[in-house]
């Protein structure tokens, strides 16, 4: 490796005037550069294959072994396509999931638009209450709906005599549940923003309207196809609101569950997992095609967009804000409001017996402890990996093959069903040959599942945000002699801040309330808490599952809290930069 | 001489660390309900003080996936209160040790593993059941039923939901139950007029009898011990064990094959079958294996033990694949036109 650094920059730039002392370090530094780089990306590739690829590669070959073992080839998929029940789940789910993405995607758009492009008042309470579904297992709003549209529910007569058990049900749900996922991405999206080209479309006297269809849909354009996606492919692979409310509608993600845990029939639950996969392998070629002509909107000239104060639009948009965000908020408020009643809905005295977890799980409250620690794990190390990762996929430019793979199995992890991705890690990693089976039943394994699971959001914010700095910094820096790691530490980092921020706080939510995919793999002393919320609400103590899942959301919103604060103190500082003085 | 002092530390090392592990951890896969594992807990450890156990509890259908799962390398060390039809699944495929424990001769016969090699013992039976809520049903007019006919009523039409039985045992042996009480052809034709009063086919085996206790739909087809639980909560509804006989299944333990604490193993199978375990069982279930430790929990249904047909379990076992695709066939190609 050293012969070669020192022999060959002295071949190619054939310059042997120069003084030996002075080229030699330089070219060593910038051959070491790209080294550097491409092990970096190697790394993360191999880490990402470790956590996502293997994993699921043992389910791919489950789906071809037959129910009773042996090979069965590629008969479980004849078998699933030429059974109209199965066939009948997998257009079930595709209505429901573009169903939500059509409602999802403009409520959220309109309600990004509020938050980062109108001076209206109460953002920092608006934005905290739109994200209330993050903060609670996905289930929750299934419950919650049961209570609000339920035969018993409290504003039943909305529904005109149709059940909320079924389509109706799951639409509600779902949306209430995405709208928050799609929500972060777009507000990504819309926050950064080139201040002059607003400014310059005021000179030229533009309309608003033309502003708006030139200026900002072009620059959310990347945003608004990735939170399509986001919604979609949630959607598509949810699996506790069907459960809990969706009566006798089948979707892929019940069918998967009825596969494995109802008949135990590994294989056909592989064929339905990976069927599922499908909207992810598009979302990627999508993908693909959007960023080629996705143009930097960031340059290291812009200024950000501030918007100013003009009342009628203000206005409206606090209404319509207040709005989404009263419904949300009034949601969740009943399911809070069901875990202090004593039976609904035949005594509805208050109580706080459901908050005594020990009366109704042998392991009271010691699954909250662990679900704190797995969390705060997760986010930790999470974010680091997942913002350094989305660093070396966006701005590097070497090892492009190493690229494209760990972006690939970077967008892989949002189609695979919890309860698949789950299935997938007991074959690999309780596997007798593989040396990491020691992890099996652990709390490591369970954040390593975690992360994998919820890798693609994650990732999918930090590249939106990377995407939209100019690629100038990098080629300045290089043009300098400044490695990549000086970019990423002294431009990138800071300037992307918020999102880091925003990454921790989605990890540490999600890590709170994940269910699915941590089924399979928690261990004796390794309960945590959103799995002691199944239990409970199948048990039938639905109250005290309310009453954990509210605990979780108070915690979550704790986290939120030292985030904004963390925003206001730090963030503010290093962001002043950006803007102009007055 | 300094050799021989690290030797007596090294042993007073060992020493110690026998002490620790003096109490060896037993791992326990159970679908137990949640409020019975300290009390099992506890009696086993009296029992075997040797041991420590460490349960991993989740729903039948869960634990049983979960440890076809982890076939290669299993985590269990025993199985404990998992359904017996469970069990006959793993004892095919060589899941479970032999071992007969000691006093389980004295078991009724049903509790019993009928077949060599001996893997499995009974402990407590459990059986489908309706939750009927009368306070929703007085106020549409609709009596009580007691045969499984009565749920037929018109009155009833969207009010009924039951387990799927692709998705639970309950469901499961709920219609293993008709079929083999009324006969295949009169308890298809059953089913069939029951499909058309279904609201919905569940995916939990207690959920149809929360739902019911909720008022959310009238019946409830369901497990026992939920019944009883719900309405010991305060539910106004009455738990139904219908006059001509229903299915039901039994909650078993074994050792599963690969433990590397064999003997303890089988001291914790031995404390199983005997009636000190059998009365902690009496304690949630009205039927158990050990004659006479019965007492029935609050708010049981008082006709249970007579309610139970004569059930085959090997039967409900060899032929769940064909009733399960038979069902599938008949109402869940019309589930989704049903309105």
């Amino acid at each position: 490796m050293s012969a070669a650094t020192s022999e060959s920059p002295r071949v190619a730039e054939g310059a042997p005037a120069i003084p030996l002392p002075v080229v030699l370090p330089r070219a060593v530094r910038r051959l070491s550069e790209r080294a550097v780089a491409t092990g970096l990306i190697a790394l993360m590739g191999g880490l990402l294959v470790l956590i996502i690829a293997l994993p699921l590669g043992a389910l791919l070959i489950k789906s071809l072994e037959a129910p009773s073992g042996g090979l069965a080839g590629l008969d479980n998929f004849r078998t699933y396509f030429a059974t109209p029940t199965l066939v009948e789940a997998l257009t079930n789910s595709l209505t429901i999931a573009a169903l939500c993405v059509m409602i999802v995607l403009p409520l959220a758009f309109g309600y990004a638009y509020a938050l980062t492009r109108t001076a209206m008042w109460f953002k920092g309470l608006l934005l905290a209450a739109a994200l209330l579904p993050i903060f609670a297992p996905s289930l929750l709003s299934g419950i919650a709906l049961t209570y609000i549209l339920g035969n018993q529910g409290l504003l039943r007569g909305l529904l005109m005599g149709h059940s909320v058990y079924g389509p109706i049900g799951i639409v509600v749900a779902e949306c209430l549940y995405a709208f928050p996922h799609a929500l972060i991405i777009l507000i990504t999206a819309l926050s950064l923003s080139d201040g002059r080209l607003y400014e310059a479309a005021a000179a030229m006297g533009t309309s608003r309207l033309r502003t708006f269809a030139t200026v900002t849909l072009p620059g959310a354009r990347y945003g608004l196809v990735s939170a399509a996606f986001v919604v979609f492919t949630l959607v598509v692979t949810d699996f506790g609101i069907p459960k809990v409310i969706g009566g006798q509608y089948a979707v892929l993600a019940t069918d998967a569950y009825r596969q494995v845990v109802g008949q135990q029939n590994f294989p056909m639950g592989a064929v339905v997992g990976l069927l599922m996969l499908v909207p992810a392998v598009i979302a990627f070629g999508v993908d693909r095609v959007i960023q080629r002509r996705q143009t930097s909107l960031l340059s290291a000239r812009s200024v950000p967009y501030e918007p100013k104060p003009r009342r009628g639009r203000d206005q409206a948009f606090l209404a319509y804000a207040v709005l989404v965000a009263g419904v949300i908020v009034a949601t969740y408020g009943v399911a809070v409001w069901a875990s202090f009643i004593r039976y609904w809905p035949y005594n509805l005295a208050l109580t706080l017996d459901h908050y005594d977890f020990g009366a109704a799980d042998a392991d009271g409250w010691s699954p909250y402890w662990n679900s704190l620690i797995m969390a705060a794990s997760v986010a930790a190390i999470g974010t680091a990996l997942v913002f350094c990762g989305a660093y070396l996929i966006e701005k590097l430019r070497t090892f492009a093959a190493g690229r494209m793979l760990a972006q690939f199995l970077a967008m892989l992890p949002l189609a695979v069903p919890g309860l698949v991705l789950g299935l997938g890690y007991v074959f690999f990693f309780n596997a007798p040959w593989n040396p990491l089976n020691v992890l099996y039943g652990t709390l490591v394994l369970l954040a390593i599942n975690t992360l994998a699971h919820y890798y693609t959001v994650a990732h999918v914010t930090a590249a939106t945000a990377l995407k939209q700095i100019d690629p100038e910094f990098e080629a300045v820096s290089a043009s300098l002699k400044v490695p990549f790691w000086q970019t990423f530490t002294r431009v990138s980092l800071p300037i992307c801040l918020p999102t880091v921020l925003e990454l921790a706080a989605y990890l540490f939510v999600n890590a709170m309330t994940t269910v699915s995919a941590v089924i399979f793999l928690y261990g004796a002393d390794t309960k945590l808490a959103s799995i002691a919320i199944v239990h409970m609400d199948e048990a039938g103590a639905t109250a005290s599952a309310a009453a954990m899942a509210s605990v979780i959301m108070a915690t979550a919103l704790g986290a939120r809290l030292i985030l904004v604060l963390v925003n206001r103190g730090v963030v503010h500082r290093l962001q002043r930069w950006r803007r102009r003085e007055a | 001489m300094k050799a021989l002092g690290s030797l007596a530390l090294a042993l007073a090392l060992l020493g110690s660390a026998a002490q620790a592990a003096d109490r060896t951890k037993l791992t326990i896969y159970t679908a137990l309900e949640n409020d019975q594992l300290g009390p099992v807990k506890a009696s086993i450890e009296r029992a075997v003080p040797e041991v420590e156990v460490v349960w991993v509890r989740d729903s039948t259908g869960v634990i049983t996936a979960r440890f076809l799962a982890e076939k290669e390398n299993p985590r269990a060390d025993l199985v404990i209160g998992l359904a017996a039809s469970s069990l006959l699944m793993f004892e095919k495929l060589g899941l479970l040790a032999e071992y007969k424990p000691q006093g389980a001769d004295a078991l009724k016969a049903e509790f019993r593993d009928p077949k060599a090699p001996y893997t499995w013992t009974g402990m407590d039976a459990y059986l489908g059941v309706v939750c009927f809520n009368t306070a929703e049903a007085s106020r549409d007019g609709i009596g009580t039923p007691a045969r499984w006919s009565d749920l037929l009523a018109p009155g009833l039409k969207g009010k009924i939901v039951m387990p799927h039985p692709a998705s639970s045992g309950t469901g499961y042996l709920m219609v293993a139950g008709w079929l083999q009480s009324m006969g295949e052809e009169k308890g298809w034709a059953f089913m069939d007029k029951l499909h058309e009063n279904m609201a919905a086919y569940l995916h939990s085996g207690s959920a149809p009898c929360v739902q019911a206790a909720r008022g959310e739909r009238v019946a409830g087809l369901s497990l026992d011990m939920r019944g009883a639980a719900e309405k010991s909560k305060g539910a106004p509804i009455e738990v139904v064990v219908p006059q001509d006989g229903t299915g039901w299944d039994e909650e078993a333990l074994a050792v599963v094959a690969t433990t590397k604490n064999l003997a303890l193993a089988r001291k914790v199978a031995d404390w199983g079958a005997s009636k000190g375990a059998n009365e902690v069982y009496a304690k949630s279930y009205a039927i158990v294996a050990y004659p006479g430790a019965a007492s029935a929990p609050a708010n049981y249904p008082a006709n249970a033990e007579a309610g139970m047909i004569k059930n085959d379990l090997g039967w409900m076992a060899e032929n769940r694949e064909r009733i399960l695709a038979e069902w599938s066939r008949r109402y869940e190609s019309k589930a989704a036109a049903k309105k």
